[in-house]
């Protein structure tokens, strides 16, 4: 990664510069090999996070073009049945849990929340290096099976008894079970950063009715997070116990139930799709202000909506379990609720076409994958009242319909906001612009080759093809439509490939960026450009729902921070009026190698439950040295601060 | 509707717009409103972005200062905003209701007067039984092809020898999932005769690709016919080598899984063969059943779908000569 400072220095008075000398030599990442496993910067641990995401973004990718190749002929031989599950449960696997989710609310946020609320770091800066290890671990935990033949096979779901011990001899799906702690342990930890990053390290002035909608966004995911992932780590650790413990949760044999599994999965499973697209409107909500060069039309409806849309997520997880066979009652109930989803998606769609249609439309790439994500992702919501409805949802339920319905909505509404919001925010993390000529190509590359994969999906599935079939026969009528998804999908490979080129190309030649290259009105564009490791050098004031734009000509900023340690101001929940100060911890080993001994002892209790009992004693000794108590911030604070117990 | 199914090369009896039965038929109706009413609201809403975007366009290539807001024009984006989550509303609940009248009506068949027929969902086939209340010896056992009288109602009923499967035929009625420790009940009714394809729609493990059926729809006089053909035991081998091929099916490995009804083979791992050669497919769906493709079958299932709870066998060319003349008398 260049690094680029792109404010000239001259600009700053020689008090200033001697702060930010002061500044950097308090926040700086540790240099070197080791250096590297001890850093916990936001921005740090963010770029990691994207890079690791997208990583596996093209791994699954691959994976779903092995699968287009099978499918593009009838009984085809391409990939035998055994590989053909394990390459759509490693898809859909990799694409939730280790793309999506990661991805979207993990990456995202950590990089830009505590930016866009203008601190100095995100909360628990520790925990959240301790986070990215585990996420990451857990991935390559899930990999290095897969690639020993060991891949899981039973769907992302899971189901029992199919995933039971009965049924799935041989260790995959325990592998599967363990990537979903990994990476559930992983989101809860920065979901709770990200609270009492939003909560209490605001801006002063930056009250609840002043948060940008993107953070809004990731406050509301980070509270799903909360209540949804703690049903699938139940259910995943009530399968592992059923396989390894000799539990019988889920076995109908002796009195265990099948559809508790499902009850359980899909009480975080629904919410899940929201994890993935609430960021992605969060998205959508900050380009499309930024590119109408107006703030946003509907401010509240916005923030009401991405609330209201929080919890209707909770009442809608039996739409995915209709063909269980469900009482009618319960079913009208659920049928309503998710036709209700339409209301809060709806009045965001409108309220973004009220923006756009009442500013000025700048077409810049991020814009242009914002406008294709309208395209995609409304064509989705349309899809998703056919399997809202229960009738109609008994013939398209686990049909091709369906994985179109879900590609449009989670590729609508989670992969064009993303690269929409690469592309945003590219300059912001490298100092330098990506081409935009490269950027449209790519973007119509992928906008085009989508609809060509996933539309005849739409057809193939009213036509009958069940969903999660290897092969299909010569004569049902399937075979031209399936030909056609398979080319398109050479279009969206070819576009990701154009992409990374484009990064790639940018690092080194890109246009030097500045502080702010689209005259954004949010915090994270009021530093430079990557933004040093102290994030600003003066801390920011608020003045309005778009900071930047709003400012006062003399907008203050905030001082009397230590200078001589990680100090951060403290504000309160509601109005975000300083309340005191806080100092972080610096960088430290103790966050990996308290993520090498988790993972050991993930990875041991897959082949035995003494593997949580043993490998308690590990983790126990690296989380004492983590949370060692330091003399050191102890005593300069004695030095600095007058205490009055003494 | 039609339209979207109706496409050449297309045999349309495994689509739910190509209904057979009034079940699908309510559904359709469901269907073509909310595809309606979607479509409109899809092209509307893209048409309105479209417009809005083009009008609005920043055509130089700098950005502009960003515009403090106007009453005037957000006084119009409130209003219009307010109309069209009105419309939405409205729309949402016309299709909620629609959908609530197919759901009561779908609940409403017949079902004193069904005739029961009782399906188990196998990794990966299914297991038909036609149970006789009043003789009980009679019941009717068969597999992956369920013969129905046509303007009767019938009863489905389900439930899962193994893990989950899903019955679905779509030109007849919606899906159901077969779940192990839990019994369905689905009701349906075929009016058009004719074979109707179904699948299993829950992912059952390796081969779930290949676990079709079909439901035959005929005449209340075929029907009867053909229960009572079913209903009868196997036919008694009558020259030498079917005589000597019902000695190879039950000296080898077959007899461990299958039932021949009048032989001594009575296991139920496997479908029941009593008249095997009654039915026109093979390995739930796969095969056609001829005298090659079953002989294949018999030496190497694995070969032809992996995964198959039925083992290879090693039996001698003159020995499945004489066993498939034996199950070819199997009528």
């Amino acid at each position: 990664m260049s690094v680029t400072p792109s404010v000239p220095q001259a600009e700053l008075t020689e008090a200033e510069l001697k702060q930010a000398a002061q500044l950097e030599y308090i926040w700086q990442e540790p240099k070197g090999f080791i250096g590297w496993f001890k850093a916990v910067h936001h921005t740090t641990i963010g770029i990691r996070y994207v890079v690791t995401a997208f990583c596996f973004f093209l791994v699954a990718g691959l994976l779903a073009g092995a699968m287009r190749i099978q499918l593009a002929f009838p009984e085809s031989h391409f990939l035998s049945a055994d590989k053909y599950n394990q390459f759509f449960t490693m898809h859909g696997s990799t694409m939730m849990f280790l793309f999506a989710v990661p991805m979207m609310f993990e990456a995202l946020s950590v990089y830009l929340v505590p930016l866009m609320v203008g601190t100095r770091n995100i909360a628990f800066p520790r925990l959240n290096a301790y986070s990215y290890y585990l996420y990451l671990f857990g991935g390559i935990m899930f990999y290095v099976a897969f690639l020993s033949n060991t891949g899981a096979d039973n769907g992302w779901f899971s189901y029992v008894p199919l995933a039971g011990p009965d049924y799935a001899p041989g260790k995959r799906a325990d592998f599967w079970a363990q990537l979903i702690t990994f990476t559930e342990v992983s989101g809860l930890a920065v979901a709770v950063e990200i609270l009492v990053t939003v909560f209490k390290l605001r801006a002063p002035g930056m009250s609840l009715n002043r948060i940008p909608l993107f953070v809004w966004g990731q406050t509301i995911v980070a509270f799903m997070v909360i209540f949804s992932l703690p049903a699938i780590m139940l259910s995943s650790t009530m399968l592992l116990l059923d396989r390894t413990g000799g539990t019988q949760f889920f076995n109908p044999a002796v009195g265990g139930d099948v559809l508790l599994y499902q009850h359980l999965f899909w009480w975080f499973g629904h919410p899940e799709v929201y994890l993935i697209f609430l960021p992605g409107t969060a998205v959508v909500s900050t380009i499309v202000t930024t590119f109408s060069r107006r703030h946003v039309f509907g401010y509240l409806v916005l923030v009401l909506s991405l609330v209201s849309t929080g919890f209707l997520a909770f009442g809608l997880w039996v739409h995915h379990m209709f063909a269980t066979g469900i009482p009618q009652i319960a079913e009208s109930y659920f049928t309503a609720a998710s036709m209700m989803i339409a209301i809060p998606s709806g009045a965001q769609i409108f309220c973004w076409i009220a923006t756009m249609a009442t500013g000025k439309v700048v077409l810049k790439t991020p814009m242009w994958w914002v406008l294709g994500f309208f395209f995609v992702f409304i064509m989705g919501g349309m899809t998703g009242i056919f399997v809202a409805s229960v009738p109609v949802d008994l013939q398209v339920h686990d049909t091709y319909f369906v994985v179109a319905h879900f590609h449009y909505v989670l590729i609508g509404g989670a992969v064009f906001p993303l690269f929409g919001a690469l592309a945003y925010w590219f300059p912001k993390v490298t100092g330098r612009m990506l081409s935009e000529k490269l950027g449209q190509v790519s973007f119509w590359l992928f906008f085009v080759g989508f609809n060509v994969t996933f539309f005849p999906m739409h057809l193939v599935g009213i036509r009958g093809m069940p969903r999660r079939v290897y092969t299909y026969p010569a004569n049902m009528g399937w075979t031209l439509l399936n030909q056609i998804e398979s080319i398109g999908y050479i279009f969206i490979f070819l576009s990701v490939l154009i992409f990374m080129w484009n990064v790639f190309r940018s690092l080194r030649r890109g246009a030097l960026a500045g502080p702010n290259p689209w005259m954004a009105g949010t915090l994270e564009w009021a530093t430079t450009s990557p933004p040093p490791k102290y994030n600003f050098l003066h801390l920011p004031t608020v003045n309005g729902r778009e900071a930047l734009w709003d400012a006062a000509p003399n907008q203050p900023i905030v001082t009397g921070l230590d200078e001589d340690a990680r100090s951060v101001l403290t504000t309160r929940t509601l109005d975000a009026e300083p309340e005191g100060k806080d100092e972080f911890p610096g960088p430290t080993i103790w966050p990996f190698l308290a993520a090498v001994a988790t993972t050991a002892a993930f990875v041991a209790s897959v082949f035995t439950p003494w593997g949580i009992t043993l490998g308690a004693i590990p983790i126990a000794i690296t989380m004492i040295g983590w949370f060692w108590p330091e003399k050191q911030p102890a005593a300069r604070r004695r030095e600095r601060e007058i205490w009055p117990s003494e | 509707m039609s339209l979207l199914a109706s496409v050449p090369g297309f045999s349309s009896n495994q689509t739910a717009l190509n209904p057979a039965g009034p079940a699908a038929v309510h559904i359709e109706h469901t269907f073509a409103l909310i595809f309606w009413v979607t479509a409109s609201v899809y092209v509307l809403t893209v048409a309105t972005l479209v417009y809005f975007v083009w009008r609005r366009r920043h055509t130089f290539d700098t950005i502009p200062e960003p515009a403090p807001t106007s009453t005037e024009s957000d006084r119009f984006a409130t209003r219009a905003v307010t109309i069209a989550m009105a419309v939405t509303v409205i729309l949402l609940f016309i299709m909620l209701i629609s959908s609530f009248i197919t759901s009561h009506r779908l609940g409403k068949m017949n079902a004193e007067q069904a005739l029961t027929i009782n399906v188990y969902g196998h990794q990966w086939w299914w297991e038909v039984e036609y149970p006789n209340q009043a003789e009980p010896y009679r019941m009717v056992t068969t597999a992956n092809e369920i013969h129905v009288p046509v303007g009767t109602a019938i009863r489905i009923h389900g439930t899962s020898r193994d893990v989950i499967h899903s019955f679905w035929a779509p030109n007849i009625q919606g899906k159901r999932d077969l779940l192990p420790g839990y019994t369905t009940d689905i009701l349906m009714q075929v009016d058009k005769p004719g074979r109707w394809r179904g699948q299993c729609a829950e992912y059952c493990g390796l081969q779930h690709a290949h676990m079709s059926f079909f439901m035959i729809g005929e005449s209340q006089k075929d029907f009867d016919n053909w229960m009572t053909a079913q209903a009868q035991s196997s036919a008694q081998p009558a020259t030498p080598q079917t005589k000597h091929g019902q000695q190879v099916f039950l000296t080898h490995s077959c007899v461990l899984c299958h039932t021949i009804r009048g032989t001594s083979a009575g296991s139920r791992v496997g479908p029941d063969l009593t008249h095997l050669a009654s039915r026109s497919t093979i390995a739930a769906g796969m095969l056609p059943n001829t005298v090659g493709n079953l002989g294949g079958w018999i030496l190497n299932p694995q070969a032809l779908k992996p995964g198959s709870r039925m083992p290879p066998n090693q039996i001698s060319g003159q020995d499945l000569q004489d066993l498939l003349a034996y199950l070819e008398t199997l009528r």
